[in-house]
């Protein structure tokens, strides 16, 4: 029986697309004869050519320059970005132009922007960051952040397909890690709609809204809180922008505490702005405190123990859940 | 001083409903703050408020129905005491205890007053924000429960447990706010076109505004001979989404010279197709319905005879470029046209999901404005109940409208000889003004060969 990873996944639906609609080409460092430093974009040159295939020089701002007047010239680009630290490189680019082309002269930028995010394999300060919320904070990008191998396949191939500029962001721990059965992807919609979250696991008592990888911590918290008597009910964001707030809201309306979890830093992250929504439009139905679970305001460490102890880890998920449930 | 004024919330919207004023004579409000919520025929809003200020008249009362354009209220200037007392007739008092906060309206069974607001009497109580409104949904006073959250919290369990518990039996009940209508049927675009915008005070951008008078309105039921009611009867208002088709209705039949054909088509073919193809659709998540098999051979006819998809202008025909799809959506105590935009641009899948979507969404009420305007042709269904056809009326306005019976096994005779086959009745209104009989007519002959000879790809 074949499984299919969440690299996999990543890499089938550039290939889909890339066959399906010619306008669809890729740029980044190494993407073509090295097959991308995480093996990615591997066979890609082979089979597309070097025409849609192309190798730049070590240029965030210029690659992603070069992209985004190719998809004004009407070509589909994605970029892909080694570790997406690298993507500050090309800050002015995608906030600057391909954020704001369509407000400013009705010109779409569909433009995908993808690249391994996330900590815990080690990789220290600049190759192990969450840079989302610079994005989410700029109006006119779409952020999409699968976390599972269904997702990565449909939400990359929404993405291509989008007419504006979309960052999707995917986990490095999960490359090889996620896995299914092909044939239960088989049945999956090919499509995921960008905006829609999911709920992963139903429950009564709590619910932890997360994105990412950290979709897995809260399972396992789950798993375990499920032994005392705990229910946690487990929403899996999927986009950032636009944000789900009709499910979000719902889910808190039924449910009245709330536990906001993600991998990125504290201040100013995705959690502090769910936060002010539900208290702006759900305030009502709280039974007690929003909390956060989430890094501290570091970058992240290098040495192992200090890296366990900034990612936010299960146990940290299960003290919160608690203490929530004993307010 | 700024007027707050009743927006116009569609293209053919005449008149707008103020059901609740979320601040009173004297409040303080923020610039784009809710103000006030209004229900129109086809959507309920909230509007915000243009200006900050003090809102210093209100001079339409919740209830009441206003023509578009008409002053609702006014921010600013001289604060008009002679604020009408709350509400119509057993409706809404707001509560004095929550200050600044938008007042609850509430019905309550008996005119002794609700229990007083809890944290008001009991200042050190701890509760949460659901707690103080289940108390209120219940007419609770937290006072009598016993907390068992962090430092005698109140806690939503301590509230589920006391209403389980008998002495919850004596609490007053209070009845919830009755919910207010949603989502109802187009009105016509009437006659005139939007003459020049008047452009509106109030913040969200609207489309122009006609200067001209609401659509005719059906004559006074004062011409009507016998009185429609007698002792015993019971009277009841109409709902908006019922008086909004009553009024259609009459205004299509008084519009349009209505004149309906009657075809049967063999659809033996697609039903044997679409039963095939079911569940390959359902690993789409489609249900495959017979809908889209029948928008489709109509957005064919349509292409070949674009006198069907027009309009009448005065003595101009407009035909229309654009295909937009009505479906006839039956909801409890109503109907509602949802409409499928550019449904010719739509691959065969498209449409069945489309038509799913806008069927859910009718019933569901989550439709958007845009989604019930724009129609350029119709179809219904009176089939479900076991009729045969129907003499559907024109939506106006369009031009024609397509009635699909139900799909039944009739013997039929096939090569002199005797067949069972799934039969059906179509039936086309049209507006004899534009369309003739035989073009409406060779319309449907043409509907009907498609049906009956479906040779394209679904999947």
């Amino acid at each position: 029986m074949s499984e299919v990873t969440y690299l996999e996944a990543i890499r089938q639906a550039m290939w889909d697309e890339m066959e399906r609609d010619e306008r669809v080409v890729l740029l980044g460092e190494d993407v073509g004869l090295y097959g991308g430093a995480f093996k990615v974009t591997a066979g890609f040159v082979e089979k597309f050519g070097t025409q849609r295939i192309i190798d730049t020089p070590i240029s965030e701002e210029g690659f992603t320059g070069v992209a985004i007047g190719a998809a004004f010239n009407g070509l589909r680009p994605i970029v892909e970005f080694q570790f997406i630290d690298f993507i500050a490189n090309a800050f002015n680019m995608i906030t600057n132009f391909a954020a704001k082309s369509r407000y400013r002269w009705g010109a779409g930028v569909p433009i995908v922007m993808r690249g391994p995010t996330g900590g815990g394999v080690r990789a220290g300060p600049f190759h192990s960051q969450n840079p989302e919320m610079h994005f989410v904070h700029t109006p006119g990008i779409k952020v999409v952040v699968p976390a599972t191998v269904a997702d990565a396949r449909g939400l990359m191939k929404s993405a291509i397909r989008d007419e504006d500029p979309v960052l999707y962001l995917e986990h490095k721990k999960l490359y090889r890690h996620i896995k299914v059965a092909a044939e239960e992807l088989e049945g999956q919609e090919e499509l995921v709609p960008i905006g829609k979250a999911a709920i992963r696991r139903r429950g009564k008592h709590i619910v932890v809204i997360t994105y990412g990888a950290m979709l897995y911590t809260a399972l396992e918290a789950a798993e375990v809180l499920a032994g005392e008597s705990i229910e946690l009910e487990v929403i899996d964001l999927r986009s950032l922008v636009p944000l789900d707030k009709e499910c979000i809201l719902e889910a808190v309306g039924r449910i009245n505490k709330v536990i906001l979890l993600h991998e990125d830093t504290r201040t100013g992250g995705m959690a502090g702005e769910i936060a002010a929504i539900i208290v702006e439009e759900a305030f009502d139905d709280l039974d007690g405190p929003i909390l956060r679970v989430t890094a501290p305001d570091t970058p992240v460490p290098f040495a192992a123990s200090l890296e366990d102890a900034f990612i936010p880890q299960v146990e940290d998920v299960v003290r919160a859940a608690r203490e929530l449930s004993a307010y | 001083m700024t007027d707050i004024i009743m927006p116009q919330m569609g293209e053919s919207i005449a008149e707008g409903t103020v059901t609740k004023w979320y601040k009173k004579v004297g409040d303080h409000v923020e610039r784009d703050e809710p103000l006030l919520e209004i229900s129109t025929d086809k959507v309920d809003t909230e509007i915000p408020a243009p200006v900050a200020g003090i809102l210093s008249a209100i001079k339409v009362q919740e209830g009441e129905t206003v023509e578009i354009n008409t002053v609702i209220g006014v921010i600013g200037g001289e604060v008009q005491k002679e604020e009408a007392p709350a509400a119509p007739s057993g409706e809404a008092e707001s509560t004095p205890a929550s200050g600044a906060t938008q007042p609850i309206p509430r019905v309550t069974a008996d005119p002794t007053p609700a229990s007083p607001e809890p944290e008001a009497s009991e200042p050190g109580l701890r509760s949460s924000p659901l707690v103080r409104k289940m108390a209120r949904e219940h007419g609770l006073d937290l006072s009598q429960l016993t907390g068992t959250g962090r430092g005698g919290r109140v806690t939503k369990h301590d509230i589920e447990n006391f209403l389980a518990s008998p002495s919850a039996a004596e609490a007053t009940p209070v009845a919830p706010v009755a919910p207010t209508p949603a989502a109802t049927p187009p009105t016509p675009a009437a006659t005139p076109p939007p003459a020049e915008a008047a452009s509106p005070a109030t913040p969200p951008p609207l489309p122009p505004a006609p200067t001209a008078s609401p659509p005719p309105l059906p004559p006074s039921p004062a011409a009507s001979p016998p009185p429609a009611s007698q002792g015993r009867d019971k009277v009841e208002p109409m709902s908006k989404m019922r008086k909004s088709i009553a009024e259609h209705m009459l205004i299509s039949r008084q519009t349009s010279a209505h004149v309906t054909t009657v075809f049967e088509a063999d659809v033996s073919r697609i039903v044997a197709l679409r039963n095939e193809a079911k569940p390959i659709f359902e690993r789409d998540g489609v249900r495959l319905t017979y809908t889209p098999f029948f928008v489709a051979a109509v957005l064919r006819a349509l292409k070949t005879f674009p006198l069907l998809n027009a309009s009448i202008d005065g003595d101009k025909i407009v035909y229309h470029r654009d295909h937009n799809i009505g479906i006839a959506v039956a909801l409890e105590g109503g109907l509602i046209v949802p409409v499928i935009h550019d449904a010719d641009e739509k691959s065969f899948l498209g449409l069945a999901r489309a038509v799913n979507d806008v069927g859910e969404r009718a019933r569901t009420k989550k439709l958007m404005p845009a989604e019930v305007q724009g129609g350029t042709f119709t179809l219904t269904n009176p089939g479900p109940f076991g009729g045969l056809f129907g003499t559907p009326i024109i939506n106006q306005p369009q031009v024609a409208i397509l009635g699909i019976g139900g799909i039944h096994k009739r013997p039929v005779v096939v090569n002199d000889g005797i067949a069972v086959r799934s039969m059906v009745y179509l039936a086309l209104s049209f507006d004899h003004r534009l369309i003739d009989g035989a073009l409406g007519d060779q319309f449907m002959a043409d509907v009907k060969r498609r049906l009956e000879g479906w040779d394209e790809k679904i999947l």
